[in-house]
């Protein structure tokens, strides 16, 4: 009861667990049938891959070892791992909940017939979430078993980093979904993709965010994926400590009002 | 809900877009069992009033109760109870026959085995078995509209609403829709739905409203309307040219009234077999005559006057 008068007041509709998980279920159902599908999500896991190694182990050669914060070093390639893991799971949430869902929503009236169920529009928009991350934890797990295995991080951090990732892609893919619902032709996707490259060369991804003019750093600290790196940096590089929980506070608003938004756009779209 | 009270019941309903009003103060009940018509040309506003009732446009102004419930603030538990086959086929591109309405169930929260369950016995209702697992797009036009109508019964809904459910569709497809429609009707489902196909209406529909410009021009039976609004017979007279209108004015008082369609004239009589010779007798020779029983396309004609000419 309370949940409906939460949801209700936020996102303007009724709420359950039962009927956004259908939508995320309609998702798998297509996934599966879908053999292109699998080129995508493949590719998605590549671009790290190839980041990882180009830049890592090249760049990496030249700049040599990285101070921490704490006061240890670390290879480059070590440093740069983790932050492309956040980097990755912006990716592959944002590339579902924007062009997907846009595609969904716009050419192929998808909605249309799911809103004449007893779905409303924020589960379609948390249904829609919940796909994003399946699809985001896929390529963050592949890329955190790699980072475990090439001795970047330790298992048990690892696994501490998952959520971590987890809660990136559910920011970037609650941002997403905001984003598609103001989006109205293929070339807006023009500019949110240099603004998503900008964010992924300028949030401490490849040097410290302190190696920048003050004036930017502020800048950057206001960006999600600033918040992302630094999470799982922290976690997977063992540097823990309470300013994580900002970092976690700061993505959870992030989703939260990411998704009221786009629940709220997507009513006022659909329900004509 | 108490027995009698009507399904959907609508009082000075009204949609408007922008400054345009699209359904102008709509009055109508719909009542558990019944199959209900909305009849109208393009435009009427016949899948704007269908929407609002579906709870999936918000009405403008007047006062709207579908199941005895708010569509405003019920909207959910509402459309659990409906089944909506649209005026355009919006399956899922993605996903085959079956999926669609395995994946359709489970919007409503249908378990998965109940799903997958219901989902073959309604490709079976709707005779597409062997083309379970087919993806949408190769499907023939009249296969999608009745693996969409198969969509809307998977919730074994108290009310179904079908918009233009044969439009396109060829005289064959058409027949088995209305066949299927027809059984569901006698299983006690209450039907609405909108056409221009006057046949369509009489064959189906208890009951319908005629509507034009977004108000309602007539309601009653399909046979109520015609004995009210037409003649009991209908002589339709060509005469090899389109200037029908000198022809017309020579027919004055053979019939109740006269129609001129830009192919032909309608001559409306009770008795077409006396109204025949009395053309003849006037000096007129049409080259084609045709006695045909009164339908709701002359009603539709006579209350909308689309296309026409009053004599
Ligand atoms: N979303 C919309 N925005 C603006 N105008 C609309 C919208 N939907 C419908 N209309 C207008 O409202 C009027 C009624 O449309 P509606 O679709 O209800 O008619 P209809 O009776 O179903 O017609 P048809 O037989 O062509 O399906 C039309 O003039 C249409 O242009
Ligand atoms: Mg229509």
């Amino acid at each position: 009861m309370v949940t409906t008068l939460v949801t209700r007041a936020v996102a303007g509709d009724e709420l359950r667990a039962r009927r956004a998980g259908a939508v995320t279920g309609r998702n798998v159902t297509a996934f599966r049938a879908g053999g292109a599908y699998w080129w995508l999500v493949i590719s998605g896991m590549a671009e790290p891959l190839l980041y990882l190694f180009a830049i890592g182990w090249g760049v990496g050669a030249l700049v040599g070892d990285m101070p921490l914060p704490d006061g240890r070093t670390v290879s480059y390639l070590t440093f740069l791992a983790p932050a492309l893991l956040a980097a990755a799971a912006m990716n592959g949430a944002v590339a579902e909940s924007t062009m997907n869902f846009f595609a969904k929503m716009k050419f192929a009236k998808l909605y249309d017939s799911v809103l004449n169920t007893p779905v409303t529009p924020v589960e379609i928009a948390f249904g829609e979430l919940g796909w994003a991350m399946m699809r985001g934890s896929m390529y963050s797990g592949a890329f955190l078993v790699l980072m475990a295995v090439m001795g970047v991080t330790t298992p048990a951090l690892a696994l501490v980093a998952f959520p971590a990732a987890l809660l990136v892609g559910f920011a970037f893919g609650a941002i997403g979904l905001a984003l598609a619902t103001v989006m109205r032709t293929w070339q807006d996707f023009d500019y949110m993709g240099v603004v998503q490259f900008a964010l992924f060369l300028f949030s401490g991804t490849f040097v410290p965010v302190s190696s920048y003019p003050v004036a930017m750093q502020v800048i950057v600290q206001l960006t999600p994926l600033y918040h992302g790196v630094e999470l799982v940096r922290g976690i997977t590089l063992d540097m823990l400590s309470w300013s994580l929980a900002w970092n976690v506070l700061y993505l959870v608003v992030v989703t939260l009002a990411g998704l009221a938004f786009a629940a709220r756009r997507m009513r006022k779209l659909l329900r004509k | 809900m108490t027995d009698g009270a009507p399904l959907i019941s609508a009082r000075g309903l009204i949609k408007r877009f922008g400054d345009f009003t699209a359904v102008d103060g709509i009055d109508v009940d719909v009542h558990a069992g019944e199959a209900f018509g909305f009849l109208g040309p393009n435009g009427a506003g016949k899948s704007s009033t269908m929407r609002m009732i579906g709870c999936v446009s918000p009405p403008s102004g007047g006062e709207l109760r579908v199941l005895g419930m708010d569509p405003q603030r019920q909207g959910p538990d509402i459309r659990a109870r409906l089944g909506v086959c649209p005026q355009e086929d919006n399956l899922d591109q993605e996903l085959t026959a079956r999926e669609n309405l395995v994946t359709y169930a489970r919007y409503f929260g249908i378990g998965r085995k109940v799903a997958r369950q219901r989902a073959d016995e309604l490709l079976e209702f709707v005779q597409l078995s062997e083309r379970a697992g087919s993806k949408v797009e190769p499907l023939s036009g009249g296969m999608k509209r009745r693996l969409t109508i198969a969509r809307a019964l998977v919730n074994e809904p108290d009310i179904v609403m079908l918009d233009e459910p044969t439009t396109g569709l060829d005289p064959q497809a058409r027949h088995l829709v209305w066949e299927r429609l027809f059984r569901l009707k006698q299983r006690g489902t209450t039907l609405v739905l909108t056409t221009h196909y006057m046949d369509e209406a009489e064959q189906l529909c208890d009951r319908l409203v005629i509507m034009d410009g977004g108000a309602v021009a007539a309601e009653g039976s399909p046979r109520e309307l015609i004995e009210r609004y037409s003649t009991r017979e209908v002589v339709e007279l060509r005469f090899g040219t389109d200037a029908l209108e000198p022809y017309a004015s020579k027919l004055d008082g053979i019939g109740a009234r006269v129609e001129v369609l830009p192919d032909r004239i309608l001559l409306y009589a009770d008795d077409g077999d006396t109204a025949v010779p009395a053309v003849y007798e006037r000096n007129l020779t049409p080259s084609g005559v045709l006695v045909r029983r009164a339908s709701l396309e002359d009603v539709f004609l006579h209350l909308t006057g689309r296309t026409l000419v009053e004599a």
